[in-house]
């Protein structure tokens, strides 16, 4: 049980694993070990990344809702408001005609009246007229009492 | 030399052929002789793992690592864990060299869970007379293993500390200025402490489980007695896979700290 010449055999068969190992497992496994903790990491980073978008995304997504239904309720307001008006002005508008309308039949009606009242001036008149000369026929000449019996026709259309 | 000793026969002749290495050139005694077994089962689990880290290592995958990409991942990552904090300062070299020990080491220990009978009947059925399987049990291997830890323990003294600050270290240390010669020789001893204390304690386990291995293999000298061989071997067989284990991973973190103790530059 003794040292021998092996020994310089296993050194060098050592140095030759080390360099061996070193050359084609350590370096390429440690390479490939980091790569993939940094791989993970990006993974990771991206996915909170992803998750924060989101949730901006869905605050943007509500804010919206809440302004579009804001609009919309203005857009009713305002619709509700004008159709008042509308309503508003169209009550006027009928009140202006109706009043415009009855002082035309008004004025026609007076117009009328008038009318009618001249006629029957002339009416009585001549039927004055007619009826004196009936009565005058026998004794009353037209020319000298014509004076006469206008001044009875007057006062009948005055009154 | 009766080659073909069973256990029954001759119990003490069948562990020392048991112990025995393929050496070349046979028979002789020294330093100059080189253990064939010894080199072929390191150099084939060297292989071993060099196939295995090429075959991964050119396939690496982020998204889909496969099954066996797990295990090696799981491995490095562990190796990974206890060099970052055990080790004081960034060296590229210090990651795969722990890794190697502890993969290289494990492999070697675990050729003692084969059967220890198995490889070398099959090779004295192929006419090699003596075969010692696993590499940790031959001390050419485990100081192999230290020696080279120990060159590089120097080298990062020096590159670290600088040759004056390195010498420093052994003259301050531990007790100051005024007992140089003292501090010398206790540094000079806890330095070679370092690789003598790795190599001999992988060895000594290694030697004692397949040792133990071989006195339960001598049980089956008679039929009766064969659930009992059987007993001792398994249980013995997965307390051995601690062992194996452990041995690996102690050498493998004793070489991260006293390399780590290199590249400190307190004292």
């Amino acid at each position: 049980m003794n040292v021998t010449a092996t020994l310089i055999g296993q050194m060098l068969t050592f140095s030759v694993l080390v360099w061996f190992v070193m050359r084609f497992l350590w370096e390429p496994l440690t390479n490939m070990l980091e790569e993939r903790k940094k791989r993970i990491a990006d993974g990771l980073a991206a996915a909170e990344r992803g998750q924060h978008e989101q949730a901006l995304a869905e605050q943007r997504a509500s804010e919206r809702l809440h302004e579009a239904k804001e609009k919309a309720m203005d857009i009713i307001n305002n619709a509700q408001k004008r159709a008042d008006e509308i309503v508003d002005e169209a009550k006027i508008q009928a009140r202006e005609e109706g009043e415009r309308l009855l002082a035309g039949a008004q004025a026609e009606i007076e117009q009328e009246k008038h009318r009618a009242k001249q006629d029957l001036k002339q009416q009585v008149s001549s039927l004055a007229l007619i009826a004196a000369e009936k009565i005058l026929q026998k004794e009353i000449d037209l020319q000298t009492h014509q004076q006469m019996v206008d001044q009875v026709a007057e006062q009948l259309i005055v009154k | 030399m009766s080659s073909g000793a069973t256990p029954s026969s001759n119990p003490v002749e069948y562990i020392q052929h048991h112990l025995h290495n393929l050496q070349f050139p046979m028979e002789s005694h020294g330093f100059w002789v080189v253990n064939i077994d010894t080199l072929f089962f390191s150099c084939l689990l060297a292989g071993l793992i060099m196939w295995l880290s090429w075959k991964i290592g050119k396939s690496l995958s982020i998204d889909k690592p496969s099954a066996l990409q797990n295990v090696i991942e799981a491995v490095v990552e562990f190796v990974d864990t206890q060099v970052k904090e055990i080790f004081p300062s960034r060296n590229p070299l210090i990651g795969p060299l722990a890794l190697t020990i502890f993969v290289w080491v494990f492999l070697m220990n675990a050729m003692d869970l084969i059967p220890v009978d198995l490889l070398p009947s099959i090779a004295l059925f192929l006419g090699i007379p003596y075969l010692k399987v696993v590499p940790t049990t031959d001390l050419a291997t485990t100081f192999g293993l230290s020696l080279s830890v120990f060159v590089l323990i120097i080298y990062y003294n020096i590159k670290i500390k600088g040759p004056i600050g390195y010498l420093k270290m052994f003259l301050f240390h531990p007790f100051g200025k005024w007992l140089m010669p003292v501090n010398f020789v206790m540094t000079l001893i806890e330095e070679i402490a370092k690789p003598v204390s790795l190599g001999l304690r992988l060895f000594g386990n290694m030697f004692a489980g397949e040792l133990l291995f071989l006195l339960i293999a001598l049980l089956s000298f008679a039929w009766y007695v064969l659930p009992v061989q059987v007993l001792f071997g398994s249980l013995w067989a997965i307390f051995h896979i601690l062992v194996i284990t452990l041995q690996a991973f102690i050498f493998m973190l004793l070489t991260i700290v006293y390399l780590g103790m290199a590249h400190t530059d307190e004292h």
